[in-house]
This record gives C-alpha cells, structure tokens and sequence, in this order.
C-alpha cells in the first residue's frame, strides 16, 4: 500500500509539471493569439508602415525576416550536414577530432549578441557586405551551425552498422555507401535539426541587430546586400521607440502572431517532409 | 570429390590491437561446394568468414598475417581492389539487414552502385536474382513495397536475392538462420543447396545439425585454431581430433 501511494505521488508530481508547462506554454499563445489578431488584416499582412509605425502593415518586415532565414539555411545546411559526414564517416577518430567536436558542441553555448559582434566585424565591415541581407543571413547561419552538426551526427551515427556493411559488401564504395544509403536513412533526423533551427534564426534579435535589420525602411529589399526590417527587430523597435506606445503594443502583438505562424508554417512543412521520409524506413 | 580450389588460405592468423583472434589457419575452400565453418561461440568463425571478403578492413587497429587467394589472387595485396573483391565474395549477414527502400530497390542496388544503367537488364536480373532465391512469387505484385515490410524469413531471401544480382563467384554465409524460425531456416538451407551448383558457399553457422543438412565439407574453429577439416561426413562420424568429437557430442559448446 505503501509503495503504491509513493507511486501515484511521483505521477501527480511528474503531471504537475505537465500541467505548469503547459500552463505557460498555453499563456503566451493565448496572449499572442487574441492580441496579436486584433489588428491583422489583409493590409498588414501586405502594406509596408505608415506615419512612425503607428499604422498600415509590416509586410516589410515579414519578407526580411523570410529571406534573412532562408539566406541562414541555404549557407548553413549544406555546410553542416557536409561537416557532420565528415566528423562521423571519415574522419580519424583522434584527439584532434575529439578537440574539433567539443568546440562545435561549445559554440553552441556562444550567446548569440557575439556571433552579431562577430558578422559586424566580418561580413559587415572585413569582406564589405555592409548592413545586408547577406551578412545576417551569414550570421544567422553561423549561429545554427553547430546545432545543425550535433543533429547530423546524431542522425548519421543512428544509421544502424548492418546496412552499411550490406551496402560496403555488394561492392559499393565507402562514399556510394554513404550518399545512397547512409544519408537519406539519416534524413529524417537531419530534418528535425533544421526544423528547430528555423524556429531559432526566425526569432533572434541580437545576431541581425548589426547585421542586417533596420528600424524603418520603405523600399523592400532588391538584392541580397539591401538592409531589411525584420519581425523580431520590428518588435523590439515598435517597443521602445516612437511616440504612440498604445497603438504600438497592438502592432507588436501583431507581429508577434505572425512570426509564430510563420515558424510554424515552415516546421509543418519540414515534418511533412520527414514523415514521408520516415513512413518508407519504418514499415 | 571437388573440382579445384576458389579460395586458398594460407598461414592466416588475425589480431584485434594485441588479441590474437585466429591462429595460422590454412585450408581450401573448392569451387561449387558449401563449405561449413564451426565452432562454440567466440571461436573467431564471424571473424575469419569475414576476412574472405575483407569486410574486417573497416576495424581499426586489426592485423591479418597470412595471405587468402582468390583464384590464385591475393586479395590482400592490392588495396584498391576491395571493391572489386566485394563484388565476387558475396556476403549474407546473421540478422537480415534489408536497406530501407523498396524491394526491387534492395535487389537493383548493387547493380546501380556497380555501374550498370541499362534499365531493361537490371530489371530482368532483379526477377532473375528474385526468383533464384525463391522469393519471388511471394513479392511479385509488390516489389515497389517497402522491403521492411517483409517477414524475417523473407527479408533474409530478399538478402540473398540482393546478393545473388551482382553475380558474385563466392558467397559468404554468416550464421543467415540465427534469428529465423525454422520454416525460414528450412527454406534457406534448400537454397543454399541449391545455389551450389551455380556459386560456391561458406556457411558460419552454430548448429550443427545445419552444418550436417547442407555442407559438403566442415572446418571445426575452437580458439582461435583450426582444429580439424575435412569431408562432412568423415568429421561427423569418424572425427580424428578429440576436441572435434567432444563438440560434436555436445560435451561442451
């Protein structure tokens, strides 16, 4: 008897925690739900702002912060998933491999304010790109890069010995192997990864506040080295500037909803993706 | 009894770092006949089955001395040659080990990476390799099925089928009945007698009664060593080795 009344006291505790997050989770899209869908309409999913922000859209911002995050995955995929078949299928397992993995894994860790520092310096002011497309798309990438190895490998690394070594014994070679039978067994994993690094680039701020965004900009963006208003950053303008914080806040929320839509939006498609991957490897 | 010998291994002893894991084995394995590799667990038979095909290539730290001929090739001598050697000493794995895709996928695949784009000839050698290892009135209407979908009995045939279709010399057998019920079991051992006239084949297997059913000659692995080889029959009834007779009579195993 005992023992059963420890065990449902662990079960009420553990659903309690459920339940707290849950409660949290809920609140704020509640909050962003109904405050946020106040003020959408047609024209400020597609008008740019008018008179200080305090009117029209913020469709500027949506198309920013569009290209800013398929700009980050474009560099970042690709770069990512080639380190990760590097580290994992080829590379010599050495203690300078084992130095590289722990730095990757650290720079994880690197709030992303420095990586903003770090584009400002590089993309922005050393190769010249100036305030653009180009060097927030850079540095956003370079903030999901490790997420995107550590995700990889993961996935690569669950790819189980047996079918490789079907794959090695038909004659195929190490690199047959891996680009017909490792990488798209490890696909689906590889998908998660860029799912949540998506909903990451979308919502930072600090990493494009010196690279890329800009407060107000009427023009919508021509090239990739245009500056662009960017949701996060629009948020974060909207308030703390401007002279009408009531009419504001609503459009803060606004952009709020949108952003969340928008991240959702993509992760949907990204799983669809996976799960047609997924629904062939596991029968 | 035999007509010539396809594989030669001579003084061949295998290290993994320090552990010494085979010792000197040297023994024939003849053209178109099973050739049975026995022996309790830990006796090395996966790890000597698999330097016929080089498969231990991919452990690092390990050490053949010795040399295996393959038709009087050293297949240890050139390095870029694994590929090729691969393409002769087919492999069937202890547990199935289907790629995830389709059953014709799986069948067709070692034809792709080999090179092969005629269409028309991979689909008629997919059938070929199908139905060769028995598998293919079972399939038929489904070869574009995920082979995962396929029973463990069938995905080990849809495994031989895949080896079967890059028209290897040699095929290896590693324990291929280990986790099947003995339906499967019994379907797999009436191909490989079977597929004996046409490849020659070496079974790792840990049941000697299999070792009896389908094998013409029987190599008795205890520690490392090669106790005894020879005719299937004579070792099984008439052993000249006393550990040999032991084992068998199941005093240890």
């Amino acid at each position: 008897m005992k023992k059963d009344n420890i065990q449902n006291l662990g079960f009420l505790v553990l659903f309690l925690c459920i339940v707290i997050t849950l409660f949290f989770l809920g609140t704020i899209i509640f909050f962003v739900v109904v405050r946020g869908a106040k003020v959408i309409s047609l024209s400020f999913l597609f008008e740019a702002p008018r008179r200080a922000m305090t009117e029209g859209g913020v469709a500027p911002a949506i198309i920013g912060t569009f290209y800013l995050t398929l700009g980050a995955i474009i560099f970042a995929l690709p770069l990512g998933v080639a380190c990760a078949i590097y580290l994992c299928e080829y590379s010599p397992k050495s203690f300078v491999v084992n130095i590289i993995r722990m730095s990757i894994n650290n720079l994880a860790g690197v709030p992303s304010v420095v990586f903003g520092l770090f584009g400002l310096a590089v993309f922005v002011k050393f190769f010249n790109f100036g305030v653009s497309i180009l060097s927030g798309s850079l540095t956003l990438g370079i903030l999901v890069l490790p997420s995107i190895i550590s995700a990889s490998q993961e996935a690569l690394l669950a790819v189980p010995r047996s079918i490789r070594e079907a794959s090695l014994s038909l004659g195929a070679s190490s690199w047959q192997t891996i680009k017909k039978i490792v990488i798209p067994t490890a696909l689906p994993g590889i998908l998660t990864g860029v799912i949540l690094s998506i909903g990451r680039i979308a919502g930072e701020t600090a990493p494009i506040m010196f690279t890329a965004a800009t407060f107000y900009i009427k023009k919508y963006p021509s090239s990739i080295f245009s500056e662009v208003m960017v949701l996060p950053y629009h948020i974060y303008a909207l308030m703390t500037e401007g002279t009408h914080p009531d009419k504001q806040t609503a459009i803060a929320y606004g952009c709020a909803l949108i952003l969340l839509i928008l991240v959702l939006f993509v992760s949907a498609l990204a799983i669809v993706i996976r799960q047609r991957q997924r629904s062939y490897h596991h029968a | 009894m035999h007509n010539g010998t396809r594989i030669k291994i001579s003084n061949v002893s295998f290290y993994y770092g320090n552990l010494k894991v085979l010792s000197n084995i040297s023994m024939d394995i003849y053209k178109n006949q099973v050739t049975a590799i026995i022996g309790p667990s830990g006796c090395g038979k996966s790890t000597f089955i698999r330097l016929l095909n080089r498969m231990n290539d991919l452990i690092t730290k390990s050490k053949l001395e010795g040399s295996i001929y393959l038709d009087n090739k050293d297949i240890y001598k050139a390095k870029e040659d694994v590929v090729a050697i691969r393409r002769l000493v087919g492999m069937v794995f202890q547990k199935p080990n289907p790629f995830p895709k389709s059953i014709y996928e799986n069948v067709a695949y070692g034809l792709e990476v080999n090179n092969i784009k005629d269409k028309a000839f991979i689909e008629h050698r997919v059938i070929e390799s199908l139905r060769k290892a028995a598998l293919w009135n079972e399939v038929k209407d489904r070869l574009h099925d995920s082979a995962l979908k396929l029973s463990g009995g069938q995905q080990q045939r849809l495994c031989i089928a895949r080896c079967l279709a890059v028209d290897p010399e040699v095929i290896l057998f590693d324990e291929p009945c280990a986790s099947l019920d003995p339906v499967s079991t019994k379907k797999i051992e009436e191909l490989i007698l079977e597929l004996k006239s046409d490849y020659t084949i070496v079974i790792v297997t840990h049941n000697m009664q299999q070792a009896a059913r389908v094998s013409d000659f029987t190599a008795f692995l205890y520690l490392g060593e090669l106790v005894e080889f020879g005719h299937t029959e004579k070792i099984f009834t008439v052993p000249k080795n006393k550990k040999t007779e032991e084992y068998l009579t199941g005093k240890f195993g």
